[in-house]
């Protein structure tokens, strides 16, 4: 009962915050020079001032800001997002036909990330100070530092030029007609190279965050107690290291896991992987209002959402915490 | 070197000339062709959206009344012959007949009617300045159109290229708001092949029209425009053999050479002689040492523009010699030149008691290859003494800037469209200095006897008396430096030699596929 009613009173809380973030946002890219109006003439290769009128007026950009702030936020509270004009389609349309994509791609990376993660990051704090420690130390080190886009150029190269393993752009094979397990099969290559490339930033994060917090869980006197009793090593590890050294595992998952809707820009950028991440830059490059202030919307309230799930999950892994 | 435009009666017999060079070999029907789109088009309608990537896309499922072969001349698309009155007033265009749009119905003299004097002078603001010469349109039968203009317009038969004049489906679009109409999303035209679908962010489909009006064409069956946003994922994508060809500026210029040397892989800058990109930095004449004519004139002289065109450009393009580029009609390269010479640069600035006042220079936001160039622009003032601060931006904040005029310097490139009247005078003309457009006057140039000459000249009939007054303003213009011409552009477009026919009219890939096949 007490959890129902902390969750009530956060998803009230978290109305008026994502209000207040529509609000900003909806001044922040206006701060931004140039407007689509000016971008769409500027494209047309000519423009005089009917044509820049005539887009204003078609955009709503000629009422003044208040009015404009009012009708968006109007729209908002209906879940109306608006109209791209730009692209010429609803921004909710444009949004939820890139939202498998980018789930797909940041689902995955999610999944690759953590388990590898962890696992690794245990594996170093079980042997720590051995030659294992130090190459996943250092190989973890390593991801953590190269730019991500790098690394994806470089796998393009290696996997999808070099040796031709891999696809090396889009989801899918584009023509090839395929169906049913066929195309999972197909979708499923084109996602290694991506959603490898994605998750190493994260693995490396993780498995230095486990590391560092087994290493100080290790050092605590209730594992001294456990070795004392003389329980297997193993176990030790498992039931008694691991569990309580998860939760800032669990706090960087939570924080990730918002993310997975706002997609991964240059993961996608470079993979052509026509996910949100993609929409979300080309918007913002086009001074796309509605789209741009659609995109994060939606990847808000997703934040949102995930660090109400992880304060619960908080709860079920350490059951001294409480939810006030 | 002077290029005339042909009479109307010469231009059935240069037809006929570019059509078997392109027929030298048999083509061969089926297959499917894979191109790389960048940036994404914002929708597909031409008539609607005039953009580069619309019109790449889109020239497949719209046509015009002409196309134009590498030398300007008007070639017959849905119009098959036309004549023009004594005084160059009156043009009366014959029509392909038993043509038909997409969903079957026939195209006549009225969707002609409809698309020129109704939908277009709405929706396309380039057009709509050629329209104001045009005082009817009408529909003189099913298969017979007749402009009448107020006065002789110069420029008139060249303005029937697709990009220009789509021909639009009245029976689809009479009385709708033309720019929300839910069928531009699923365009009909009555070009070589028809819209079938669009995965946004991936990829465009183009299925062959089995009903075009020419006999046996188009070859290919299929076309997929592949959406791929970054520049080196284009080039691997074409390396891999996934796209047979890279339209112009789809890879960086340093990648050309590396994808050109690959096996069955070609090259080419032709395609462009209509558009005729002609790059330039805008200087600001309103402002601090950029209102000096002496400075503006040692800015040309620091440039070396043999080493932006041969490095940069791969040696695709030539080093203008002025306003009009010389693959535009009128071009006349009798005019003061302007070679790299540092030291003239350095005696101009001198002798203008140039203060060393530093000045903002703001690329072009468009990539590596932009940004290469930009850099040696800087260098090059920095050698004779100009010092130069580099403004970074993105598209959007660039068009700000420059419809604010708030630049020194600035890199920029438009199009010429054939002739001077349609792509050149709007950045001279002092009527056309206003804030809000990167395409008119932006660097704030006045002077009446430019006005006066490209007035003169638009409306002079017939074209001997034209090319005088345009020879003389290019002389006039080029003295006074209004801004400095950097490069006639030629972006590269790549593909696989067993590609036939790809690239053999004035617009190259963005005139549709009709002549294209796979020699497989």
């Amino acid at each position: 009962m007490q959890k129902l009613s902390f969750i009530a009173k956060r998803l009230v809380k978290a109305v008026f915050v994502l209000l207040a973030i529509v609000v900003l946002n909806f001044f922040l890219i206006r701060a931004a020079p140039g407007d689509p109006a000016q971008v769409m003439a500027g494209e047309a290769g000519a423009a005089d001032e009917i044509f820049i009128a005539q887009l204003r007026e078609q955009f709503g950009l000629d009422r003044p800001l208040h009015e404009q702030l009012l009708i968006y936020v109007g729209g908002i509270v209906t879940l109306d997002m608006g109209y791209s004009y730009r692209q010429q389609q609803p921004v909710a349309d444009l949004i939820f036909d890139r939202l498998p994509a980018t789930l797909i791609l940041t689902g995955t990376a999610f999944v690759i990330s953590i388990l590898l993660g962890v696992l690794l990051g245990a594996l170093a704090a079980a042997r720590v100070g051995k030659w294992t420690d130090s190459l996943i130390t250092v190989v973890a080190l390593v991801f953590y530092a190269t730019p991500l886009f790098w690394i994806a150029l470089m796998a393009i190269l290696l996997f999808s030029v070099q040796l031709g393993w891999l696809p090396g752009f889009g989801m899918e094979s584009v023509g090839a007609g395929y169906s049913g397990f066929q195309r999972v099969l197909d979708v499923l290559q084109h996602l290694v190279l991506p959603a490898t490339t994605l998750g190493l930033f994260f693995m490396a994060i993780y498995a230095r965050l486990t590391r560092a917090s087994m290493l100080e869980v290790m050092d605590m006197d209730f594992v001294k107690t456990a070795r004392a009793k003389g329980l297997p090593p193993g176990r030790i590890t498992r039931v008694h290291v691991l569990r309580n050294a998860i939760l800032p595992v669990i706090t960087l998952a939570g924080i990730q896991a918002g993310q997975l809707v706002g997609g991964a820009v240059l993961t996608e950028t470079v993979f052509a992987w026509p996910g949100i991440g993609r929409l979300m830059f080309d918007a913002l490059l086009q001074r796309d209002y509605n789209l741009l202030l659609g995109v994060f919307f939606v990847s808000s309230a997703m934040v949102i959402l995930f660090n109400l799930v992880t304060d619960v999950v908080y709860t079920l892994v350490d059951p001294r915490i409480e939810l006030k | 070197m002077l290029k005339r435009f042909c009479t109307l009666a010469a231009l059935a017999a240069a037809t006929a000339l570019t059509a078997p060079a392109a027929l030298a070999e048999e083509p061969k029907s089926g297959g499917v062709m894979n191109v790389v789109i960048q940036p994404e088009p914002p929708g597909l309608m031409l008539g609607v959206t005039q953009n580069g990537p619309t019109q790449m896309v889109a020239g497949n499922i719209y046509e015009s009344l002409l196309r134009y072969d590498t030398d300007l001349n008007p070639m017959p698309s849905l119009a098959t012959a036309w004549e023009v009155n004594e005084d160059g007033t009156v043009y009366t265009f014959t029509l392909k007949d038993g043509v038909t749009w997409h969903d079957g119905e026939p195209f006549t003299a009225a969707d002609v009617v409809f698309s020129a004097d109704v939908f277009l002078r709405e929706t396309h603001p380039r057009l709509r300045v050629s329209l104001q010469h045009i005082e009817s349109i009408e529909a003189l039968d099913d298969t017979t159109v007749r402009f009448t203009l107020k006065q002789p317009f110069g420029p008139f038969m060249g303005i029937f290229e697709v990009g220009t004049m789509p021909m639009v489906p009245k029976h689809i679009y009479e009385g709708t708001d033309f720019k929300n109409n839910p069928a531009n999303n699923t365009p009909i035209g009555t070009g070589p092949f028809k819209f079938a679908e669009w995965e946004r962010g991936s990829f465009i489909r183009l299925v062959k029209n089995e009903d075009y009006h020419v006999e046996g064409q188009p070859y290919l069956d299929e076309i997929y425009w592949h959406v791929i946003p970054d520049a080196a994922s284009r080039a691997v994508a074409y390396e891999t053999g996934k796209v047979d060809v890279l339209p112009g500026g789809s890879v960086e210029n340093f990648d050309v050479q590396r994808l050109t040397e690959l096996d069955n892989s070609c090259v080419t800058g032709k395609g462009w002689e209509y558009f005729a990109p002609h790059a330039w930095l805008w200087v600001n004449n309103r402002e601090g040492p950029m209102a000096d004519r002496r400075f503006r004139q040692a800015i040309m002289y620091a440039l070396d523009r043999e080493f932006a065109k041969d490095v940069i450009w791969n040696g695709l393009g030539n080093v203008p010699t002025g306003p009009v580029s010389s693959k535009t009609r009128f071009f006349d390269d009798d005019v003061r030149q302007f070679p790299h010479d540092p030291d003239k640069a350095r005696a101009l600035l001198e002798e203008m008691g140039y203060d060393g006042t530093e000045i903002r220079l703001l690329p072009l936001p468009y990539g590596e290859t932009w940004q290469r160039w930009a850099e040696a622009v800087r260098q090059n003032l920095q050698e004779v003494g100009i010092e130069v601060e580099m403004v970074a931006t993105d598209v959007a904040g660039w068009n700000q800037k420059l419809n604010e005029w708030d630049y020194d310097l600035a890199f920029t490139y438009l199009y010429q469209y054939g002739d001077p009247a349609l792509g050149v005078a709007r950045t001279y003309l002092s009527t056309n200095i206003a804030k809000g457009s990167p395409w008119n006057n932006v660097q704030g140039y006045a002077n009446e006897e430019v006005d006066r000459l490209f007035a003169e000249a638009a409306v002079a009939f017939p074209d001997e008396n034209r090319q005088s007054l345009y020879t003389e303003v290019q002389q006039v213009l080029v003295e006074d430096v209004p801004v400095a011409w950097l490069l006639e552009i030629e972006f590269p477009t790549i593909y696989r030699c067993d590609v036939k026919g790809l690239v053999d009219t004035a617009i190259g890939v963005n005139d549709g596929f009709v002549d294209a096949w796979l020699d497989r």
